[in-house]
């Protein structure tokens, strides 16, 4: 019986070192529904681009609203939050369905949504000076992706001219008051209204 | 003295029979046409520094120590490269987009920068994959101007 339960423990203790690695944290957490509201449906015409159906509209809005709650997570200096949003945010790229675009703008947006995806994986497993790299490739990716999709909500491209050694960094932003992602509590207001969208 | 023995059997019989188990190595004969160092013209120093402190993990051709064939330790390194070849593989590197390739520059320009890459469990076995100052400032040097012509 011992020399049983001895095995076991080598077996067991074997087994966890192969597995380990240096990120297994890809959470699962899901709590994206997948319901896509009606409301957008007399709005089409708003889209820049008549293709698409209301299904792939609804994904492109979840798409900006994970973003921009990520941006503000970021705002405040949670890193926690900003993880989650990561993973949220990585989940609702991975629903993105280009088909309804020209083949132009769809290989664009498959690139654009890959990178993006990537970026946002990242953040999900990183501390914050990390999470703020990716975010700001991830902001130019979603910033690309809006000029081609357009949006509904109205959005202010921000822009923060000190933050990576003074090459600056973009974001897209509901309110046109400045909240710096980059810096947090830090620089809160360091930045510019670059532009308004829609 | 008996308990002792016993699990002294018992892990050199695992240690053993895990030796079987087959592990993918991450080993090619040919440097592939969309090699970072075929697709760019490559400065000689940035050159070596890429290839002995990153392809290990980050391309299809890793150069394994004799240690690194043993069980379990190949299982750890497989995972470790698959990881890491995953975020960037160099070998792949003319298959990335324009944008991918600004990304991945960006990427390894904060991590060599930050001297997160290369990680420390592969820097302290292989010394010399630790990257000089001066290398360092050579890398970010080409990476910069690389990323500026994309």
């Amino acid at each position: 019986m011992r020399k049983v339960r001895l095995t076991s423990i080598m077996v067991m203790a074997l087994i966890s070192l192969s597995t380990m690695s240096c990120k297994d944290t890809n959470k699962e957490n899901n709590n994206d529904n997948h319901e896509h509201s009606e409301i957008n449906q007399d709005k089409m015409d708003a889209s820049n681009s008549a293709m698409n159906s209301n299904i792939q509209n609804s994904v492109e809005q979840k798409v900006l609203t994970n973003y921009i709650a990520l941006k503000d997570a970021l705002a405040n200096d949670d890193n926690a939050n900003a993880k989650e949003l990561g993973v949220t945010l990585a989940q609702s790229l991975k629903s993105f369905d280009s088909s309804g675009f020209s083949s132009n703008e769809k290989l664009e947006l498959i690139d654009i949504i890959e990178d993006a995806t990537e970026h946002a994986e990242h953040i999900g497993y990183s501390d914050i000076a990390h999470q703020r790299e990716h975010f700001k490739i991830l902001s130019k990716d979603i910033i690309d992706m809006v000029a081609i999709t357009g949006t509904k909500m109205k959005v202010y491209e921000h822009y923060c001219p000190m933050y990576d050694n003074k090459n600056g960094g973009a974001w897209l932003s509901m309110n046109e008051e400045i909240r710096n992602p980059y810096y947090g509590n830090k620089m809160l207001k360091c930045g510019e209204v670059k532009r308004e969208i829609n | 003295m008996k308990l002792v023995k016993i699990i002294s059997w018992i892990t050199l019989i695992i240690f053993a029979v895990i030796q079987f188990f087959p592990v993918n190595y991450n080993q090619s004969e040919t440097i592939p046409q969309t090699d970072f160092m075929i697709v760019n013209k490559v400065p000689a120093t940035v050159y070596k520094t890429l290839h002995v402190s990153c392809y290990d993990c980050h391309s299809n051709n890793t150069s394994y120590p004799w240690y690194n064939k043993l069980q379990p330790v190949a299982w750890y390194l497989e995972k470790h490269i698959d990881n890491g070849k995953k975020d960037l593989n160099f070998s792949v590197w003319g298959d990335y987009s324009d944008r991918r390739k600004k990304s991945k520059i960006n990427s390894i320009m904060n991590q060599i920068e930050s001297g997160e890459m290369p990680i420390y469990s592969y820097t302290v076995i292989h010394r010399n994959a630790i990257i000089s100052k001066s290398d360092k400032e050579a890398v970010i040097k080409y990476m910069t101007s690389l990323k500026d012509s994309l």
